[in-house]
């Protein structure tokens, strides 16, 4: 059986990275006796894959790994479980059963949620000014940033890449492109605001969440990845 | 939620930000303010070491387990977060409830190596507590020292307002309660200091004085107020099956050395190798029952969900049911698809089964430890193993599928000759030639042997505590010579030989059985910048050897001096139950190429039997 796990990441534990998350949900399905699928062969792991990494720092409600299981509780019970094998700060928030078909989130991922505010303390003087500016630069057709390949710098255009936008009081939400085959940080719009502002900028300024990620449907529309899975009762 | 001593932008800033937020699963997470009596565990290396550690992860359990105790934990900042908190005068926090350090009752420090000296002195002086015990005030932590190098605590002993010796599972509950005592009475320190001072195991170093003879060796070692004890006898558990023991260990979110459930099946090693400090300080061995260990291991794995397990002791194949155990676990983990890893195995039929049961053979290597390359040298250093022995070991090994060597040797051992260094590259040479023995179609490609030394430092509380050091250039003399010797073999293109840093060996040395006089040299080089020193990237041997130029402290009075079995050594004030004695006569054997049978084979006496417990009484009732 094909099992959705949807986590939250916050708190200190945004200062963990993927590979150590990795290694965190590996030791978390012993402790909270999942029946987990191992690989065969002579150092059998378990099978377990991931949605698109997050940065070092970045917090979010939208983190998805795939697992596979031969047997199951609930889906209510199984997540009581695991968030009693958890710590402050790691939160299993949806436990869904995957059609066997299904595809892992890794592969899928087309799009992320993200809402970005100031750290405490980083805000710019003139704050209301910054959030307005920012707003007239996002409505501009086209954002070219300086991207440096391996060989060499090419100018890409990140605005097709912003799928939606909005800008409420002291924080923005951003609908991104992610994934493998397009993928924009949302860090990456800030510091290009900044650039094209010619205003210093401190990439520790901003604190970044990730609200939901993204499949893409066959007829274009995004859909939750939460969405493709359903309840086991 | 927690704040965090830091902010969001250094964490950022530096290498591995997980090592300063706590959090760890099974952590204590208790509220410091409600609690009678604060204790920091503080381990003066990076958290991936200090989180290994098994000595903490027991003392942590035992503090938490009362209500009216909390005990956090501190590491040494790695060099990036030490220069931020420096320049902006951070003071260091314990890394669970983020409290400043200074504000616990205790900062307990254990001691494993001599060359985490320098990151004691960074840890009191990040947490803005004195260096000295002495320019401590009534508001400063009782700073604690415990571990292996505090059996010869000199050189650091300036640094202590007290010293835990000997295993911490039988004291600690007295000192806290008579702290709790004083602290409602609201005594001084030093009336605390001084009654503590009465309990078994504590050393308080300030109560004690010490007199020099003119050619620098120690005329006295005396009390200076009444009632102090003349000597103190390490601490230790007899019944190792109704202690202390983690039910549910820390485990940390980064990866650290020890990524595993530690299961400590014994204390103490029967085998008397005369270089071992270890071997002698933990006497008499005792060991955990099968029961205890099966019922701990399950709880372990469970409570950590570590994929690993590892034993741990002086010496495993030692153990009378190690056989039971390992059946045991093969079967329990194999279920959960846990690996188990089992260090410190005698190779023979038995543990190359179990190894090919557990391990991917075609990834694994044997490990064997002659220590020395003569049968005379081994003999010297009462090593028991015979080349006969390593040869079927390693024969054995061949046929059923390995090609993979280990050899772990020491250079500079007491009587060490031209013909026992040769020997370490022809014994290698030997066990290539065994290899090849075997019928060409069933070998399993080309043998590989990789041999290591690493330099002899004698140490206190051993046979070898008087005997002569070697030089840094005598040390790289030697290696020198042995490795001409391994290009002379005709299997040279199988051997592999390694040898460590001499640097460090000589510093090792003055701070394993140095004195008093040792300490100024250490502040010396800590101001100089010296930390982290067991980091070959960050030792730096020029600022040490100013330090000890500027002190006018002789590195040869300490190391390449053969003291004479008369002489007041600074650690003669600790019992640790075995008899001078004893040592001695060890001493004469070694010098006659005399072996002594181990504890099992017969009683040589040491001493610690005086305990009542442990090997000595086995068979015994």
């Amino acid at each position: 059986m094909k099992i959705r796990i949807r986590f939250a990441k916050f708190g200190c534990m945004k200062f963990i990275g993927h590979l150590d998350v990795m290694r965190f949900f590996q030791k978390v399905m012993r402790r909270a006796d999942v029946d987990i699928c191992y690989t065969t062969g002579f150092s059998p792991h378990q099978i377990m894959s991931f949605s698109a990494p997050l940065g070092l720092g970045v917090t979010s409600e939208a983190e998805y790994v795939d697992i596979e299981v031969n047997s199951t509780d609930c889906s209510k019970e199984m997540v009581r479980r695991l968030n009693e094998a958890m710590v402050e700060g790691m939160q299993v928030l949806s436990y869904r059963l995957l059609p066997d078909k299904a595809k892992n989130a890794m592969s899928i991922v087309a799009a992320s949620d993200y809402h970005l505010s100031f750290r405490d303390g980083y805000a710019p003087e003139q704050e209301k000014e910054f959030w307005k500016k920012l707003d007239i630069f996002l409505k501009k057709d086209s954002i070219m940033i300086k991207k440096k390949t391996k060989k060499n710098k090419k100018e890409v255009d990140i605005r097709p890449l912003i799928y939606d936008y909005k800008i409420e009081g002291s924080e923005i939400f951003l609908k991104t492109a992610t994934g493998s085959v397009q993928n924009l940080k949302p860090e990456l719009v800030i510091e290009a605001f900044y650039e094209y502002s010619q205003i210093e900028w401190n990439p520790f300024a901003i604190q970044v969440h990730r609200l939901e990620t993204y499949s893409e449907k066959e007829d274009g529309s995004l859909i939750s990845l939460e969405d493709l899975g359903e309840e086991i009762e | 939620m927690r704040k965090l001593s830091l902010s969001d932008e250094i964490l950022l800033q530096v290498e591995k930000p997980a090592r300063y937020i706590g959090n760890e699963v099974n952590a204590a997470n208790k509220d410091k303010s409600a609690v009678d009596v604060s204790v920091c565990m503080c381990f003066p290396d990076v958290y991936e070491i200090g989180m290994s550690h098994l000595g903490i992860q027991i003392l942590y359990d035992m503090f938490n387990r009362r209500d009216d105790v909390y005990c956090d934990r501190v590491y040494s900042p790695w060099m990036d977060l030490d220069k931020i908190m420096r320049e902006k005068q951070i003071p260091l926090f314990a890394v669970e409830s983020q409290e400043p350090v200074k504000s616990f009752n205790f900062l307990g420090i254990t001691i494993q190596y001599e060359m985490c000296y320098t990151n004691i002195l960074q840890i009191l002086d990040l947490s803005q507590i004195p260096i000295f015990a002495f320019e401590r005030s009534e508001d400063d932590p009782i700073v604690i020292g415990g571990g292996p190098c505090t059996y010869n605590p000199e050189p650091i002993a300036p640094f202590f307002d007290l010293f835990y010796m000997g295993e911490g599972e039988t004291q600690y509950y007295p000192l806290i309660d008579l702290y709790k005592k004083h602290k409602a009475n609201h005594s001084s320190r030093m009336e605390f200091l001084a009654e503590a001072a009465m309990l078994p195991g504590i050393y308080v170093p300030a109560f004690y004085d010490v007199a020099y003879n003119e050619d620098g060796t120690i005329k006295s070692f005396q009390p200076n107020r009444e009632g102090i004890p003349k000597t103190i006898r390490k601490e230790l558990v007899l019944n190792m099956n109704e202690t202390y023991y983690p039910d549910k260990p820390l485990v940390p979110h980064i990866r650290a050395t020890q990524d595993r459930v530690v299961l400590e099946i014994q204390r103490g090693c029967i085998r008397g190798c005369r270089f071992c400090q270890a071997g002698m300080v933990y006497r008499p061995v005792r060991e955990r029952s099968l029961k205890f260990l099966k019922e701990q291991a399950k709880k372990m794995l469970k409570s950590t969900g570590h994929e690993e397990i590892s034993l741990s002791s002086l010496s495993s194949s030692d153990y009378s049911h190690l056989e039971e155990l390992v059946t045991f676990l093969i079967e329990e983990c194999g279920k959960k698809k846990i690996n188990i890893s089992l260090p410190s195995l005698r190779i023979d039929a038995f543990s190359l089964d179990v190894m090919s049961k557990v391990q991917d053979i075609k990834k694994s290597s044997l490990t064997f430890a002659p220590e020395a390359g003569s049968q005379r040298l081994r003999n010297v250093i009462n090593k028991g193993l015979t080349e006969e022995v390593i040869l079927e070991g390693a024969g054995m090994a061949f046929e059923g599928g390995w090609n993979r060597v280990k050899l772990y040797f020491m250079l500079g051992l007491p009587t060490e000759t031209e013909e026992d260094m040769k020997g370490i590259a022809e014994l290698s040479e030997k066990i290539a030639k065994r290899y090849y023995e075997i019928p060409k179609e069933q070998r399993h490609g080309k043998v590989q042997i990789v041999a290591s030394s690493s330099f002899f430092v004698p140490k206190p509380f051993t046979p070898f505590q008087w005997a002569k050091m070697c030089t840094k250039e005598e040390f790289l003399e030697r290696a020198r010579l042995v490795n001409r010797t391994f290009k002379e073999q005709l299997n040279k293109k199988s051997l592999k030989y390694n040898w460590h840093e001499a640097d460090v060996t000589v510093l090792e040395g003055v701070l394993a059985r140095g004195d008093r006089r040792v300490a100024p040299v250490i502040v010396k080089a800590y101001e100089k910048g010296c930390i982290f020193d067991a980091w070959s990237e960050t030792f730096d041997n020029d600022r040490w050897m100013e330090a000890f130029e500027q002190c006018n402290v002789s590195i040869d009075f300490y190391n390449t001096r053969e003291r004479n079995v008369d002489e007041v050594l600074p650690w003669d004030f600790i019992d640790t139950g075995v008899s001078k004695e004893f040592l001695k006569r060890e001493w004469n054997h070694a010098k006659e190429e005399t072996v002594t049978p181990n504890c099992r084979m017969r009683c040589s006496g040491c001493g610690v039997m005086q305990f009542g417990g442990g090997v000595c009484f086995e068979n015994k009732n």
